[in-house]
């Protein structure tokens, strides 16, 4: 029996074959010949085999007539075999299997081989795929070499250890004692994955978070000693000691210090130097910087290392690197809701990476955009946020449409504004437009009284246009059913009024009813406006051939309107004015599809519009929710709200009738467990001194049980410079907010 | 880290390095699906994509395309350093690495790599030490394969 090829000798004809198929039959034959190798339990060879055989499954072959192999190679005495049954077990073994436990005495023995990079191999495998039976059974041994002064061997246990955490989160208790002194260590390795094992251990539990925060002076010193360390060639990177440590660190401290006054006072200097001292010309500088503004955003920082940190995010926004520019919109979004005035000063620069090429960073910047949109900057922002829906991806449009129609809802200037603004929209990303903005459009303009003769003209220049845009051709039918009389009379002010006829417009009109670009929605719309017309033009024969001529057509739905319509002539003639007259005012209900969302830090903007406009059946009463010595919230609880009786929609206006501003206003709720909370957007983060203005904010509350509407309320602001927490519980909603 | 792929610009696999546990069939979908996005994207993008709900990271180094996938509390840029780490061990270990080198010497390149993460963390922030033991490591393997008059993998 020949001696099997060499690992590198397959490789080599293994890339000579030209197909796939040609590979396939070498493949096959080397298989062949490697099981028939195992199957005489050829033991100089083994490892070899093995090789061969992992190189064949990374090219996508099945290999797992090698498992048992591995584990026959891991058991050898020879270095080379062990490395090699370590490898393939890592690679071929999956805890589903049973077989993988059989590896389990294995590594138990080589935990405590004489040679330490055995030991570091079977350290390696067990935190890289080790099973939580495995873990059970081997997590005495890792505690233990997590003891030891051997620093190879130290840091490797750690890491264990975090993998033994993460599959059996009741073994942590036992890794405590072992933590005692790891911070002491010289050795960076060490220090690293001590640090990544505190993390570990603080993320999974409270207890263990408040008795590691004594380790938050010690952290700051490790940290600042990296910095104002001289040059280190071992750990440096461009000129900065060890980032990865520093980056690590840094993250514990996020985690030590959030929620926590002495701790995050324990780490302000050290954050403010880093911040001001790290070099920012190449990628790992920024990384640790990047580290940095997430941990001050995080903790409880004085306002001053909020400002520098937000304002570094605004340098990296100008950064000619785009990763670094993707990062900063990204932290941004996170903090856009609590530090809103501060990323405002950046808003011109988040605007201009609406133009970047990347794709993520165009679409955090959008979703900035509109976070930032508000009274003062909303013409600038829209001149923008249309310019960019026009040039656009597909995949963004119906997005930022539904954003464009949220924010001209919410701070539309003028009526005029508002109608130019959804009429550029329709125009420019018609067929995007989600399709409850129909109604919803439709709705507004019904409401803009002073506006019709004007809209219902530019819809119906736009109509002439261009009819394949099937969200605009609906609303433009529905208006000139609506107000066609006010069309052919010339009677818009706004502009120039065009001379058009019945006739034309009828025309229009029917040729969407026999257009291949207009859908059967389309149709249905198109024919009721015509005969709507009948009530409007004079132009009655006309009317009535189209409607009778639909009453044969394929569509049913048409069909039946034709029919319906047909017989108002005919039958019904005396009730056709009253039937089809002027639309009144409409009050909005809440819409019932996919909501529009325009997320802004998890938090989704989709229901303002349904619940500014909730039916109220009756008034809505207000109670106070909080009253402290010049700043009140009152509640305002709507009732039995459309159409789910089991929300309960309360708006909370804030006002302030001291002299100073209360800046940074963030309210948070909190409600008993059978109850479910929604907080929607602020309308802005300022309280206004003397009075001057309220902060509104929106919340719904999921009642299913019918029980007593009870709420803790927590706000924080600041109030002539200091930070202030005001916490109290809301009981008095009247009983018909939760019955 | 969940991951590691390396694979090159025609989308074969060079490295696969996971690190939770997922059935063959998973990794195997996994990482066509992510290949084909990550070999469709420009030469002008970010490095960074979100896919599923992973964060992913990748570099492009000469015809080898190296990709992390890293969970939502990891930061990216350091991760484009261990990337750029792995890449100088490799450089070092191979002398001016290519791509051949880790086609041919694979098993080498894994162990480099668990001699630098663990568990998918880094586990040594020293180029020097990684290399060392990957050194020392090696004299081993010389020393038992030298006892046998079958080298089975040293000589290549």
């Amino acid at each position: 029996m020949p001696a099997p090829i060499r690992l590198r000798e397959l490789i080599r004809t293994i890339r000579t074959a030209r197909t796939q198929a040609e590979e396939r039959e070498m493949i096959q034959k080397e298989c062949a010949a490697i099981r028939s190798s195992f199957r005489e339990e050829d033991n100089t060879y083994r490892c070899r085999n093995v090789a061969k055989l992992l190189y064949m499954h990374m090219l996508g072959y099945p290999a797992h007539f090698g498992q048992l192999e591995c584990l026959k190679l891991i058991a050898s005495q020879k270095f080379t075999d062990k490395r090699i049954g370590y490898l393939g077990a890592m690679l071929l073994l999956d805890e589903r299997q049973d077989v993988h436990l059989l590896m389990t005495n294995c590594i138990k023995n080589d935990l405590n081989h004489s040679t330490q990079y055995v030991q570091g191999l079977a350290l390696c495998t067990l935190g890289c795929m080790g099973s939580s039976e495995m873990c059970r059974d081997l997590a005495g041994e890792v505690e233990k070499l997590l003891k030891t002064s051997n620093s190879y061997l130290r840091k490797k246990a750690a890491l264990c250890a975090v993998h033994v955490i993460r599959k059996v989160p009741e073994l942590m208790e036992m890794f405590l004692p072992a933590t005692k002194n790891l911070l002491s260590e010289k050795n960076h390795g060490v220090l690293h994955t001590s640090v990544v094992l505190l993390t570990e251990m603080c993320e999974r539990s409270p207890d263990m978070l408040s008795h590691f925060r004594k380790l938050v002076p010690q952290l700051v010193r490790i940290l600042k000693n990296l910095i104002m360390s001289g040059y280190s060639p071992e750990h440096d990177v461009s000129g900065i000691s060890d980032p990865f440590l520093q980056v690590r660190i840094l993250r514990l401290l996020r985690i030590l210090g959030k929620g926590d006054d002495d701790s995050s006072e324990a780490m302000n200097d050290i954050l403010a130097q880093v911040a001001t001292n790290t070099e920012t010309s190449k990628n790992v500088g920024n990384a640790i910087l990047y580290e940095t503004v997430l941990t001050i955003m995080d903790i409880k920082s004085e306002s001053g290392l909020r400002v520098l940190a937000i304002n570094i995010l605004g340098r990296f926004l100008l950064n000619n690197d785009k990763n670094i520019r993707y990062v900063a919109l990204t932290s941004l979004l996170k903090t856009v809701q609590t530090d809103h005035n501060a990323v405002q000063r950046h808003r011109s620069t988040i605007v201009d990476c609406l133009k970047d090429l990347d794709v993520s960073i165009k679409r955090r910047a959008m979703e900035l955009s509109f976070a930032l949109v508000n009274g003062n900057n909303i013409r600038g922002m829209m001149k923008e946020l249309l310019y960019f829906l026009d040039s656009c991806d597909p995949d963004f449009k119906a997005d930022c449409a539904s954003g464009i129609f949220l924010a001209a809802e919410k701070y539309a200037p003028s009526k005029r504004w508002h109608i130019d603004t959804i009429m550029r929209v329709l125009t420019t990303a018609g067929s995007y437009v989600r399709d409850d903005s129909v109604p919803n459009l439709i709705q507004l303009i019904t409401n803009s009284v002073e506006m019709h003769a004007y809209t219902v003209q530019r819809l119906y220049k736009a109509l002439l246009d261009d009819i394949s845009q099937q969200p605009l051709v609906q609303v433009a039918s529905w208006c000139i059913g609506e107000y066609g009389d006010l069309l052919v009379s010339g009677q818009c002010e706004e502009e120039e009024p065009i001379q058009v006829s019945e006739d034309e417009v009828l025309d229009v009109l029917e040729g969407l009813l026999v257009s291949n670009l207009s859908t059967p929605v389309t149709r249905g719309y198109s024919l009721t406006a015509i005969m709507k017309l009948s009530t409007r033009f004079s132009s009655l024969n006309r009317i009535k051939k189209v409607v009778s001529i639909y009453g044969s057509s394929i569509d049913v739905e048409l069909q039946q309107r034709a029919v319906e319509y047909n017989a108002l002539f005919k039958k019904y003639d005396h009730m056709r004015p009253a039937l089809l007259e002027r639309m009144p005012i409409m009050e909005k209900t809440a819409t019932n599809g996919p909501s529009e969302t325009v997320q802004t830090n998890g938090e989704t903007d989709s229901t303002i519009l349904d619940t500014k406009h909730l039916p109220s059946i009756s008034q809505p009463a207000s109670q106070v929710g909080f009253l402290k010595h010049g700043f009140s919230i009152q509640t305002c609880a709507h009732f039995r709200s459309n159409p789910n009786p089991n929300i309960a929609v309360i708006t909370i206006h804030a006002t302030n009738s001291t002299e100073a501003d209360m800046t940074e206003f963030v309210f948070q709720a909190a409600v008993p467990k059978t109850f479910q909370l929604q907080l929607l957007s602020p309308s802005s983060n300022v309280v206004p001194a003397f009075n001057q203005g309220s902060v509104t904010q929106v919340i719904r509350v999921l009642n299913p049980q019918k029980q007593q509407l009870r709420m803790r309320i927590k706000l924080t602001y600041t109030h002539k410079g200091s930070p202030v927490q005001d916490l109290a519980e809301v009981n008095n909603f009247p009983p018909q907010s939760w019955q | 880290m969940q991951f590691m792929l390396l694979f090159s610009r025609q989308g074969k696999l060079r490295l696969q390095k996971w690190y939770v546990p997922l059935s063959d069939k998973e990794k195997k979908k996994i990482t066509r699906e992510l290949v084909q996005t990550v070999l469709a994207r420009k030469p002008k993008m970010c490095s960074f994509l979100e896919w599923r709900d992973l964060k992913i990271v990748y570099k492009r180094y000469a015809s080898l395309y190296f990709c992390c996938a890293i969970e939502d509390q990891d930061n990216e840029l350091i991760t484009l350093e261990i990337i750029h780490r792995y890449v100088e061990l490799l450089d070092k270990y191979f002398g001016s690495v290519c791509e051949l080198d880790i086609i041919f010497n694979f098993e080498k390149a894994y162990f480099i790599l668990d001699e630098f993460l663990l568990g998918g963390e880094a586990q040594e922030t020293s180029k020097k030490n990684v290399l060392k033991a990957i050194e020392q490591a090696d004299l081993l393997q010389e020393n038992f394969s030298s006892q046998s008059p079958h080298n089975c993998l040293s000589t290549p």
